[in-house]
């Protein structure tokens, strides 16, 4: 299959990255004759338990942990629900789940379907945001409690890349003895994270975040911190995720977050200034837009913008005639009159919730690609809107 | 990703004959910014009944747009007793199809036209005159009975992606299941899919649980001077504010857990969650 990457914009970095090709010349003998595995007792295979344990040191280097608190999973979601499980597990007299309205589906569903299975065992404060997507600390204060078993508060935000300040909540947590887990997998590699002295139990990471392959995630568990296994099987990660390691992909992970290291300040510096470059130029050139969640407090790579009076998917498919590459928040089907949750805990208008656009950059754009979307989108706005009956020009 | 036709993305992205009609003959304006999609269909007719000129204004979807522009090239040199018998169907044919979800776009563009030429001709539609099912839609009987004819639609969930009726709170669900088997016994005799029990839409969820705030909660709560109103519903996360002496009341979180909730998950729905709003 050939896919034509070289021809695309590529503004979707929230969703799935580039795998570095220095990720993929690192995978490449593990998918052809370093094939052993890593529990058998010959050399073949045995020699290949050392690459795993060089990309565990990668991973901790770059969060700034000990090496034993790393658990390879499968993906972001898998090391989510390990977390709070094992919390609640962990915890069975605490009956109460904090965490917020705009969390990744990984969470939302799984707090969502815990009240289902479990005949409503537990209950769940989901904290509201502001209009910017910010917490309010002393609704959070509030909400911990000595019933509390386990709280889940995402790092950034997958929609808006606003950032949430999980060193104070976690700190807040273990005041009342509360677990603290933060899905992390759009902040890890985009903004310096040092868990050492933090008090933050689990994170949760993916690999396709951030450079490496789908289908390999990481779940952080500090150390001491009581821990019940979601896949329980063979004794793979010191017996905390059963299954064979999926050897390749968690190398290929290893080498994404030693690049991440090299590149933490080229995505803080160069890739902010595209992005800001963007936002600003976008803001300006088009009339009746304007930016979803917190100017500051933010990733570097993220913005969100809505245009009003024009819809999502025919937004997208204008930039996807031009190789452009971004998501919307609006999803147009017969019955479905639901724009993203994380826009409509924000309260943004369901006129503006309709046509919102995400751009989410890395290392691989370029000021180029940057002007190159400048140009292109306010005519495909102007376009939409000139065939809009609601919009009465300028 | 939805797998449009290449003629749909040909009318998407270079839609034909956008526009309004200065002075118009007829004007058909369906659908609304809230529903997702909206049309604004305006025609020139001659003396001879010919139509001259058609443009159109549309908010929305690729499919939407396409399908508009698409109605305006058909129509254009038809008289208006041949653009009447246009279907929606035709409208999708004319562009290699649309996908299931998206034929509403289709119906969208026929009733736009039915309404441009009703206005023409200063008479009434008939459908209008049908009796509403779908109160989010306002889709009526003979709307669906005539989708279920042309189309040959042959379950709800059809119904809902050709003509929206029953999308949003779902409520009318029941009635377009008699109406499926009136119209389908009339006509030939074809078995019916049999339906699974459907989860619950957003909007079915948000007139249901308003109902019984209105019957039952609201009328308790008033009596110890209380009041509560619903802000959003979230998958199975239900956002009220309580209101008047229930804001200082220290016991407003037992009422929203042991009182409010426990009435939902009767009457509405076992698996709801109720929390309280900003």
């Amino acid at each position: 299959m050939k896919c034509d990457a070289e021809k695309v914009i590529y503004m979707d970095n929230n969703a799935t990255t580039r795998i570095a090709p220095e990720v993929v010349d690192s995978m490449m003998p593990f998918l052809t004759e370093c094939y052993g595995n890593p529990s058998s007792m010959h050399n073949f295979g045995g020699q290949v338990a050392g690459a795993v344990e060089q990309a565990r040191q990668q991973v901790s280097n770059l969060i700034g942990s000990e090496v034993s608190e790393i658990t390879f999973t499968s993906c972001g979601t898998e090391s989510d629900s390990t977390a709070i499980l094992s919390a609640l597990q962990a915890f069975p007299d605490k009956r109460h789940i904090v965490t917020t309205r705009v969390e990744h589906p990984a969470i939302k569903n799984l707090c969502e379907n815990l009240g289902r299975l479990t005949g409503h065992k537990y209950r769940v404060t989901r904290l509201p945001v502001e209009s910017d997507g910010t917490l309010d600390m002393a609704r959070y204060q509030e909400a911990l409690s000595d019933d509390t078993a386990i709280v889940s508060v995402m790092w950034a935000n997958n929609e808006t890349g606003v950032i949430f300040p999980v060193e104070k909540m976690a700190s807040m947590a273990k005041e009342h003895g509360i677990l603290f887990h933060t899905d992390a997998v759009q902040a890890v590699g985009k903004i310096p994270i040092n868990l050492k002295d933090l008090d933050i139990d689990f994170l949760s990471l993916s690999g396709h975040k951030l450079h490496a392959p789908k289908g390999v995630g990481v779940l952080y568990i500090k150390r001491g911190t009581p821990f019940v296994p979601y896949l329980t099987g063979g004794h793979q990660e010191e017996g905390r995720r059963g299954g064979t390691e999926n050897v390749a992909s968690i190398v290929g992970l290893g080498r994404a977050c030693d690049l991440a290291a090299e590149m933490m300040k080229e995505e803080n510096d160069r890739v902010r200034a595209m992005r800001d470059r963007l936002e600003e130029g976008l803001l300006a050139a088009v009339p009746k837009s304007m930016l979803n969640g917190h100017k500051t407090d933010r990733l570097p790579n993220t913005t969100n913008i809505s245009f009003e009076f024009v819809e999502g998917e025919a937004i997208l498919l204008h930039m996807n005639l031009y190789n452009i590459c971004a998501s919307s928040g609006s999803a147009c089907t017969s019955g479905s009159l639901e724009p993203s949750h994380v826009l409509r805990a924000m309260g943004v208008p369901f006129t503006a919730a309709h046509g919102s656009i995400r751009f989410s950059l890395s290392i691989y754009n370029t000021d180029e690609e940057v002007d190159f979307v400048l140009g292109k989108m306010p005519p495909i706005i102007a376009e939409l809107r000139e065939l809009s009956p609601f919009w009465e020009g300028n | 990703m939805w797998e449009y036709t290449d003629k749909v993305q040909e009318h998407f992205l270079n839609p034909q004959n956008v526009g309004e009609i200065e002075n118009p003959s007829g004007v058909g304006d369906v659908g609304s910014l809230a529903c997702g999609d909206a049309l604004k269909l305006t025609l020139k007719i001659d003396d001879e009944e010919r139509i001259v000129d058609a443009k159109f204004k549309t908010f929305g979807c690729a499919s939407a747009i396409a399908s508009s522009s698409a109605l305006t090239i058909m129509v254009k040199g038809m008289t208006v007793s041949e653009a009447e018998k246009i279907t929606n169907d035709d409208i999708a044919d004319f562009l290699g199809g649309l996908p299931k979800e998206k034929m509403h776009c289709s119906v969208m563009g026929r009733e736009a036209l039915e309404a441009a030429i009703a206005d023409y001709r200063g008479v009434i539609l008939p459908m209008a005159e049908g009796e509403v099912v779908c109160e989010c839609f306002g889709v009526t009987d003979l709307d669906v009975i005539r989708a279920i004819k042309e189309s040959d639609l042959r379950s709800v969930e059809e119904i809902t992606n050709f003509t929206k009726a029953g999308g949003g709170c779902g409520k009318c669900e029941d009635k377009l299941r008699d109406i499926l088997q009136e119209t389908i016994s009339d006509t030939a005799v074809k078995p019916v899919q049999i339906e699974g029990p459907k989860r619950m839409t957003t909007l079915q969820k948000i007139k249901k649980i308003e109902e019984v705030l209105e019957r039952e909660i609201k009328p308790a709560l008033k009596k110890d001077g209380g009041d509560i109103e619903l802000v959003d519903v979230d998958g199975d996360f239900v956002m009220v504010s309580l209101r008047g002496a229930c804001t200082s009341c220290a016991k407003s979180q037992t009422t929203l857990k042991e009182y409010v909730e426990k009435k939902l998950r009767e009457l509405v729905l076992d698996t709801l969650i109720v929390e309280e709003a900003k």
